[in-house]
């Protein structure tokens, strides 16, 4: 490869003759109008190796071409956040005791649909490197699995890897693998979306930072050798749409979790000595984006010297070592003369430590190969991404989509019994324990509430505080409609938080789209985006760090919109928090919120509360929004038809009360009411808690739309238990924050019984539930699970 | 009493230890690198969990080379207590300071969840402040845990009473359905000839406090430092 410098051509016409050629900027993802950019700016033409840095810092994935714009919408501010978004490797929370909390989320989607094992387990590994680049201990991993229906071999097989991967990666670390979801629809087929979130604890004043600010620190590349694996990573995988998964197999990297381990063990043990300045991972464009986006937050530049990077084989050229996408690499900045302390360090774990450059005072790129320049390019061009606004343009298949009325819905010619049967069983519904076992969840020894609740609780040693994660997206309300469906998304994920007993602090996305280039997808994009800032205002918190993956699309068909968001709360008293599940007999069972229609409480006498028993007929109010985007009307029905609708000042209220009642000590579970509806949120409780529900009144007047009293997704409603002894004191807390509070029944026996039509044994929704997603693997599960 | 929990490059056990022994327990408890070759002042050692050197050989066979292993054959000999967990039990086989082997577990997947322990015996130093005739609930979290031996040393250990610890249900009973890796005779736990080297599959340490939903873990600690002690 000519590595010399090239004058700028007289004629800088795009010929397609011309160097480069269409194939080599196909290969950056790069448009030819880009590189008359960069043709612009440089005044001269770069030589291959240059090119192929702008690919990659100007890929979606490290330059948010399409997306930053939109991402400012983001509300990012709040009294507890300590690092914008984007300014570090992940954003940094308050949660008292002088401890930072750290989070992210990122997606490995194309990876993995190249080579699943790989793909997952890389994407873990990659996280969790971007939480030890804030100087953080990794504490937690939660991820969100999206992919096509289990009957297509080729989805079980992605599905298969993908988890092996997850728990062959996360469980050597040693970080507990503590919530997740999983989600299959035909819309995923052959894009499998991986989405990997690391949650990492931290003193605030040891926070790490990624700024490289002084000139003459030296540059200590650590960790694995670099090898000719994942190159174009960031550029030719996940900034372009692909047809043949075969003709990308080699830019698919490799992981080493034993390494990876190694890495957290020496970095922490590295910046704990006080003698590195400034740490940054090595993920998407490998050497080039690590070392120049820390030059550039610093305000300085960056001189490299390839030679001295250790590698995996030999004969590598410069352009091949400067984007290498090689795993568990880290970089650290640091002052000459702290360089043996650091150096020690790495020799005591047995961890290559080489020195590979220098930060310098010209903010400038200057990439050596011994002596050769090889390249030499001003931060600025580099760093500096184009930004796309484009025009969105909502589809007229969108339109037709959203029309439903409860009269298209025929009432199914199955009972209620029947239908619940069904969606238990659904691979989308039925529990995810056959997965969640392989992953170690308990590891460090601070997981309160594990995996199967709405969200999990970890306590932080030593402060008698908890705080709570999950992750949730639903891609079928977003492709109906983006802007409530973003809304629902981020209030899903505060809800859950809230039904732990946490409040919630904090978000992390991953936005995961098809091509925004395409005016309905930029549509999809902009307003999930807007939906999702406006919930966030609502319910007061920030987006603190994020993500996004475009172009999710196969053969020409685009993946249903799916923002993906994890969520970060706290409690402050960690014995008070809430599961799912029902914990024993004899408690009465509540819904908070739901219609917002209701006529007031009526207060009792003798100071006590009698719940709007008056209130069924309008209790009961359905509306076709209920079932828009319902896993009954997917099921039941094949249909994903209908406009969701949710109430974010009902949302709010609601959640408010939950966390009052978790603290207050009323609470004895509290439950979401979101896939399934209402009927199912109830069945997991027993199930879970392996105790039955007798229904009360309310189920006697079922609706004659029972399906969409019983089945439809209406935002806002928990499922509460508690002492009979506490509903007063709950209820009155209901009234003035104006929730609506609604008796359901009360737990004991061994059977569901929601009124006439729906009475089942508790060993048969268990079993429809515990088993569903193993037949759909087509496993005999035989016994039910221990 | 002194702890010593030894630290391999990949060990992620070792904090939860730690954590429990000296924060919970009240009692010293000191990291030791896997290069020291000197173990004396320790009543106790423990050898934790994780995955040594990445496991990526076979579990534990790779750590057995490692200098601190010779001095841990040598404290063993002296009668010093060692208690292997997870992947410190599968150290101990591989080291040759206890019998069999751990294959991987039989149905192939790595397993995370909460068994049941049947105490076989409680007159060790390892069980005595274990109640006798309740299930311990205690978690495990391994890909190789199905424990084997040949049909010989499986009648020794049973004969000799060296089988400390059993996978059952919550009523105590030993039954195939709560053996969670496939291991001979739901072997969770064994000891060696002396009595002082156990090696069990199951997380004590992850067992140790209400809030993390079980604390019959604890009893295992509490009797090493009670016969520590009384020693």
């Amino acid at each position: 490869m000519d590595m010399t410098l090239h004058p700028k051509s007289s004629s800088s016409n795009s010929d397609s003759q011309a160097w480069p050629s269409q194939a080599v900027l196909d290969e950056i993802a790069l448009s030819r109008a880009e590189y008359e950019m960069i043709l612009d700016r440089l005044d001269r033409e770069p030589n291959p190796l240059e090119l192929g840095m702008f690919g990659a810092l100007w890929s979606e994935h490290c330059g948010y071409k399409h997306s930053r714009p939109l991402l400012r919408l983001f509300p990012g501010r709040s009294s507890r956040v300590l690092s914008k978004a984007g300014a570090e490797n992940a954003g940094a929370i308050d949660i008292g005791d002088g401890l930072a909390l750290v989070f992210k989320v990122e997606s490995h989607n194309h990876p993995s649909a190249v080579e699943p094992l790989q793909g997952a387990a890389t994407g873990v590994g990659g996280i969790v490197r971007d939480i030890l680049a804030m100087g953080a201990r990794p504490i937690a991993l939660l991820n969100s699995l999206r992919f096509g229906p289990l009957d297509d071999p080729l989805n079980r097989h992605l599905f298969h890897g993908v988890v092996e991967g997850i728990s062959w990666y996360g469980n050597c670390i040693g970080v507990p693998d503590v919530a997740g979801e999983i989600y299959f629809d035909p819309a995923y087929s052959q894009n499998p979306l991986v989405n990997a979130m690391c949650v990492g604890l931290a003193p605030i004043d040891r926070l790490a930072t990624a700024a490289a600010r002084t000139p003459g620190n030296v540059l200590l590349l650590v960790g694995a050798e670099t090898g000719r694996d994942g190159i174009h990573g960031a550029s030719g995988l996940a900034s372009r749409t692909f047809e043949s998964e075969e003709e990308r197999r080699p830019t698919v990297q490799v992981g080493n979790p034993f390494m990876e381990k190694i890495l957290i063990e020496a970095c922490l043990e590295a910046l704990a000595t006080g003698a590195v300045e400034a740490i940054q991972d090595l993920g998407a464009a490998g050497l080039t984006s690590s070392t120049l986006e820390s030059a550039a937050k610093g305000g300085c530049g960056v001189e490299l010297d390839l030679s001295q990077v250790h590698r995996r084989e030999p004969g590598m050229t410069p352009y091949e070592v400067m984007l290498s996408e090689s795993q568990e690499r880290m970089v650290l900045m640091v002052p000459p003369e702290n360089v043996p302390t650091v150096e020690a360090v790495f020799r005591k774990w047995d961890i290559p430590c080489r020195e590979i450059g220098r930060v310098i005072a010209q903010p400038e790129a200057h990439v050596r190969d011994g002596n050769r320049t090889v390249a030499r390019l001003p931060l600025r061009h580099l760093v500096e991404a184009p930004r796309y606004r484009l025009q969105g343009q909502m589809s007229a298949e969108q339109r037709e989509r959203q029309r439903l009325s409860l009269a298209d819905v025929p009432l199914p010619r199955a009972g209620p019994s029947e239908v619940l049967l069904k969606l238990l069983a659904s691979p989308n519904v039925a529990s995810k324990q056959a997965v969640y076992r392989q992953y170690d969840h308990q590891v460090q020894t601070n997981t309160v509430v594990a995996p199967g609740s709405d969200a999990a609780v970890l306590r932080i040693k030593g402060t008698g505080r908890a705080i709570a994660l999950c992750i949730d997206g639903n891609g079928r309300y977003c492709y109906l409609d983006p802007y409530r469906g973003g809304q629902m998304v981020v209030a899903e994920v505060c809800r859950n938080l809230s039904c732990a007993g946490a409040e919630p602090l904090a978000l992390t996305d991953c936005l995961n789209f098809g091509n925004p280039q395409r005016p309905d997808i930029y549509y999809q994009l902009e307003w999930c985006i807007r939906g999702m800032a406006r919930a966030c205002r609502a319910l007061g918190v920030p987006v603190v760090s994020g993500n996004v993956s475009l172009y999710n699309e196969s053969r020409g068909q685009a993946i249903y919109p799916t923002p993906v968001v994890g969520g970060v709360g706290l409690l402050e008293d960690a014995t008070r928090h809430a599961r799912s599940a029902f914990p024993e007999a004899g408690l009465l069972v509540v819904m908070l919120g739901g219609a917002t229609s209701l006529p007031p409480l009526r207060k009792g006498g003798s100071g006590g509360i009698s719940p709007a028993t008056k209130g069924f007929e309008s209790a009961w109010r359905v509306r076709a929004s209920d079932l828009a985007g319902s896993e009954y009307l997917q099921v039941v029905h094949g249909r994903v038809a209908g406009r969701p609708a949710i109430d974010l000042s009902m949302e709010k209220r609601v959640q408010a009360l939950t966390r009052q009642a978790i603290r207050g000590g009323l609470a004895a579970s509290a439950h979401d009411c979101s896939d399934g509806g209402l009927a199912v949120a109830l069945a997991e409780s027993c199930i879970q808690g392996g105790v039955g529900l007798q229904g009360g009144e309310v189920f006697a007047r079922l609706p004659r739309r029972w399906d969409a009293a019983l089945f439809g997704e209406a935002q806002s409603r928990v499922v509460l238990s508690l002492k009979p002894e506490h509903l007063p004191q709950l209820a009155r807390l209901a009234d003035e924050a104006n929730v609506p509070l609604r008796e359901l029944g009360r737990t004991g026996r061994a059977r569901l019984k929601l009124g006439r039509r729906l009475d089942l044994p508790l060993t048969e929704i268990a079993a429809a539930w515990q088993g569903g997603l193993e037949r759909a693997l087509g496993k005999d599960t035989g016994k039910g699970s221990s | 009493m002194r702890f010593g929990i030894l630290v391999f490059p990949g060990t992620w056990s070792d904090t939860d230890c730690h954590y429990v022994v000296q924060d919970l327990l009240h009692q010293q408890a000191d990291y030791i690198w896997h290069q020291q070759q000197d173990l004396r002042g320790y009543d106790c050692i423990i050898v934790p969990g994780g995955f040594s050197y990445g496991d990526y050989l076979r579990a534990g066979a790779i750590a057995r080379f490692s200098p601190v292993m010779t001095a841990l054959g040598r404290f063993a000999a002296d009668g010093g207590l060692v208690i292997g967990i997870c992947n410190g039990f599968q150290i101990l086989c591989e080291a040759g300071l206890l019998p069999g082997v751990l294959m991987r577990n039989q149905h192939l997947e790595y397993r995370c969840q909460w068994t049941h322990l049947r105490t076989q015996r409680a007159d060790t130093p390892f069980t005595r402040c274990c109640p006798a005739d309740k299930a311990l609930q205690v978690p495990v979290s391994h890909g190789e845990g199905n424990y084997y031996a040949s049909a010989a040393t499986l009648a020794r250990l049973e004969e000799e009473g060296r089988v400390l610890f059993r996978y059952c249900d919550a009523s105590g009973a030993a039954t195939p359905e709560s053996n969670p890796n496939g291991s001979l005779n739901n072997i969770a736990g064994i000891v060696n000839e002396g009595g002082n080297v156990l090696g069990m599959m199951p997380h004590p340490e992850r067992a140790c406090e209400p809030l993390l939903g079980s604390s019959d873990g604890n009893c295992i600690f509490q009797s090493i430092i009670d016969s520590c002690g009384t020693r």
